[in-house]
């Protein structure tokens, strides 16, 4: 580690408050205001509701707003999959991609809607421009602005009182994409594109190479969807390395604003929850505890990666840091961004659900590896994706308000509410369901032929690319240990692990807004239990750390552990 | 019902703004303010393109710098990009540092006849994310500085100095890491050649 390096970290950090802070105040002022722009826009957007018939007045209660998520997610995944299906015959297909197969359609077009973007296939050698940008840069917008949309209206849940309705879905839509995620993208995709990320309608191009052969190079409208796929926590590359490509990523700067991009809005969403219930110490507390963990991520990463692998090591090259490089595990990493920058990619991608990187996982030392692997089954709530990561880290909140209560045998409360047994129920189902369902579907793809298949590399570490493979794509991630293929057996897995993962969670949160939204608040009492201090702080990431940690342990030791521990 | 029609009306307007005015305007931008960038910062000698300033290409011959290794088939593909994917446990990974490193040495020992394999910093040896990064670490360049000057018969400390001028600094002199772009490197040379 170098001072360099950790300061570039620390600016990070800083950047991340400064700017999130401001945005925060910015979505709480568009969730709850009855007009959030002038009248030209404001005329646009009473337009957009007509159209839809929809009367932007009238709200849902959490049953009416879970129901048309559903069906608006659901008919976006029937469109999604068909355009893939029938991209080699229609239009903006200058290289001539053909269809994409049945399976993986099915895989790709759930992994889009769940914000997950899960990759089985490489991106500019499958997806004409079309499927790119009329596919799958628009569930980037659209994925992400449901998760916000959704967790606004949890938050007005636990802000009301005595009501059973929360908000109305297409109202928060529309004002997410339009007011939030519009005017960020058009900023990040300028400065990429001016960075060096080529934005065209053109195809491939062809060079001849100074050695006389021939080059392919490809390209397309990629700026305009990196922007949206790292703000959105999307993640899904428009190349098949993703954000190591030079062409996704070409400067020390891109990889900066790219790597802000990806936890600004999860960092706003703190403020914005601090600012609607009215209660900013809270918020702040919920923050501490977020970016504990990260920090923790990145020191052990970092530090496991600069000290190389056993076998960097043992070869004898030069791995020490300084003289003109940056040393420690180089594989599959770019030298533009050397270590530290790729630590703190490597820790905010997995802490947010974005699921981008800057460098292939699989090839991270054991230590190293296994902090995403962590990070992904803590439930993506250390910032987590948009929307869902902050509505996630509420059922912590409430399992950790609920353990406090036991300690001092009162009645729980939660910023005024009452936590009785059904929002027990509703913060267990959401905390629990996704890690039970990643166990069992990594389990049964090592112990049946047809997952085996998928495996690349052999031993223990093919056992962490399929544990990985199904954390992410279950908690809605989407980065991977590359290794691991496809098959139809993995791509059909892989569909029910992201839809059950997105959906059980985000209906759990709903209901636990609603069943909030219909409380009194009670009046806050000496015996009330804090929860803006400190000793929060501790007992919140305490209670991720023993329900999720504690969960992933064992399989972590058939593992990482087991990886590290025979080298 | 009412679900179903609003949600594909909805998906319509939706995917006409964000899926073709978006990107169509940021395209309209981007070509009017930033060409170069905007068609791949391609780079074109005497009218013909010679690759692009962000993606490595195979360099075999002695008078050039070379790229580090490459996982994509064939290898410098910018138009399929991959990770070589190997775990850090894999066999396969240390078999392929140690070819890689022997290859360094019996092409530079000739030149430099003190090297060992102590010497080689850790990116001439491994694959990069990409498959096409364009730089190699400064290190890597001031390694095989002694080759190209050899058999360029120029003055070691005009390719030294042709190494700082296609040095890519930190963005801002703060984001990132130092490389040193290998194209640009080559192209550079060649051009004092031929003047």
């Amino acid at each position: 580690m170098n001072g360099q390096g950790i300061s570039q970290i620390v600016v990070y950090s800083i950047a991340l408050v400064v700017l999130g802070y401001p945005l925060g105040l910015w979505m709480a002022r568009v969730y709850t205001v009855p007009r959030v722009a002038g009248r030209a826009l404001g005329t646009v957007e009473r337009g957009f509701y007509r159209v839809l018939r929809t009367d932007p007045t009238r709200e849902q209660d959490w049953k009416g707003y879970g129901k048309t998520v559903l069906v608006f997610s659901v008919l976006f995944w029937a469109l999604l999959y068909a355009i893939q299906r029938l991209q080699g015959h229609l239009f903006l297909n200058p290289d001539h991609m053909k269809g994409v197969p049945a399976h993986l359609s099915l895989n790709t077009a759930a992994s889009f809607i769940t914000n997950t973007n899960w990759q089985f296939y490489a991106g500019e050698s499958t997806m004409s421009y079309l499927t790119q940008m009329a596919g799958l840069a628009v569930q980037n917008f659209v994925s992400a602005a449901v998760g916000i949309a959704v967790l606004a209206a949890v938050i007005r849940g636990i802000a009301r009182r005595s009501t059973d309705t929360i908000g109305n879905f297409w109202v928060d839509l529309y004002r997410t994409l339009v007011y939030v995620l519009l005017p960020l993208a058009i900023v990040v995709a300028a400065i990429l594109i001016w960075q060096g990320v080529p934005q065209t309608f053109a195809g491939h191009a062809t060079a001849t190479t100074l050695q006389g052969a021939h080059q392919t190079i490809a390209r397309g409208p990629v700026g305009s969807q990196i922007a949206i796929k790292q703000l959105g926590t999307n993640g899904g590359g428009f190349y098949n390395s993703n954000s190591a490509v030079p062409f996704e990523n070409p400067t020390g700067l891109s990889d900066f604003v790219e790597l802000l991009a990806i936890l600004l809005i999860p960092a706003a969403e703190v403020f914005m929850f601090g600012k609607m219930v009215l209660a900013r110490r809270h918020a702040w507390a919920v923050f501490a505890a977020m970016f504990v963990v990260f920090v923790i991520g990145i020191g052990v990463n970092l530090t496991a990666e600069q000290h190389g692998s056993q076998a960097l090591r043992a070869s004898g090259v030069n791995i020490t840091q300084g003289h003109g490089q940056s040393g420690g595990n180089m594989t599959d990493k770019e030298v533009r961004f050397g270590q530290a920058a790729t630590a703190n990619w490597t820790v905010a991608t997995s802490d947010a659900s974005n699921g981008s990187v800057n460098s292939g996982f699989d090839a991270q030392t054991p230590a190293g590896g296994a902090v995403p692997l962590v990070n992904l089954f803590l439930g993506e709530v250390i910032f987590g994706g948009v929307g869902s990561g902050l509505y996630g880290m509420f059922f912590y909140i409430v399992l950790a308000v609920f353990v406090a209560g036991l300690m001092v045998g009162r009645t729980p409360e939660w910023l005024g509410k009452k936590i009785e047994a059904r929002e027990i129920k509703y913060a267990a189902l959401g905390a629990l369901f996704v890690p039970t369902m990643v166990l069992a579907l990594a389990a049964l793809s090592i112990v049946t032929k047809s997952g085996l298949a998928s495996v690349f590399n052999s031993g223990v570490h093919g056992f962490t690319e399929t544990l990985y493979a199904y954390d992410s794509q279950s908690n809605n991630n989407g980065s991977a240990f590359a290794g691991f293929g496809l098959t139809n057996f993995s791509a059909d897995f892989g569909t029910v692990a992201m839809l059950l993962g997105r959906f059980v969670p985000l209906l759990a949160a709903l209901a636990l807004g609603g069943a909030l939204a219909k409380k009194k608040i009670v009046p806050v009492s000496a015996g009330t239990f804090r929860t803006d201090g400190p000793t929060f702080v501790v007992l919140l990431v305490g209670v991720i750390v023993l329900t999720a940690g504690l969960m992933i342990f064992p399989a972590l030791t058939l593992g990482p552990i087991v990886e590290g521990l025979t080298h | 019902m009412r679900n179903v029609v609003s949600s594909v009306l909805a998906i319509v307007l939706i995917t006409a703004f964000f899926g073709f005015a978006y990107p169509a305007v940021m395209t309209g931008f981007a070509q009017v303010a930033f060409k170069s960038q905007a068609d791949g910062s391609l780079i074109t000698k005497s009218g013909v393109v010679v690759g692009s300033k962000l993606a490595a290409q195979s360099f075999t011959g002695l008078r050039y710098f070379h790229e580090r290794p490459s996982a994509t088939t064939p290898a410098y593909n910018a138009g399929s990009t991959t990770f070589a994917n190997l775990g850090p446990t894999n066999p396969d990974l240390a078999k392929n540092v140690k070819a890689a490193a022997a290859a360094i040495l019996k092409l530079e020992r000739p030149y430099n006849p003190g090297l060992t394999i102590h010497d080689i910093p850790v990116d001439a040896v491994t694959t990069s994310g990409s498959g096409i990064d364009p730089d190699i670490s400064p290190a890597y360049a001031q390694l095989q500085s002694r080759r190209v000057a050899a058999v360029r018969r120029l003055p070691l400390a005009t390719v030294e100095k042709l190494i700082k001028q296609n040095t890519t600094g930190r963005s801002w002199d703060f984001f990132g890491e130092p490389g040193v772009n290998v194209l640009e490197l080559n192209l550079a040379l060649d051009r004092l050649g031929s003047t």
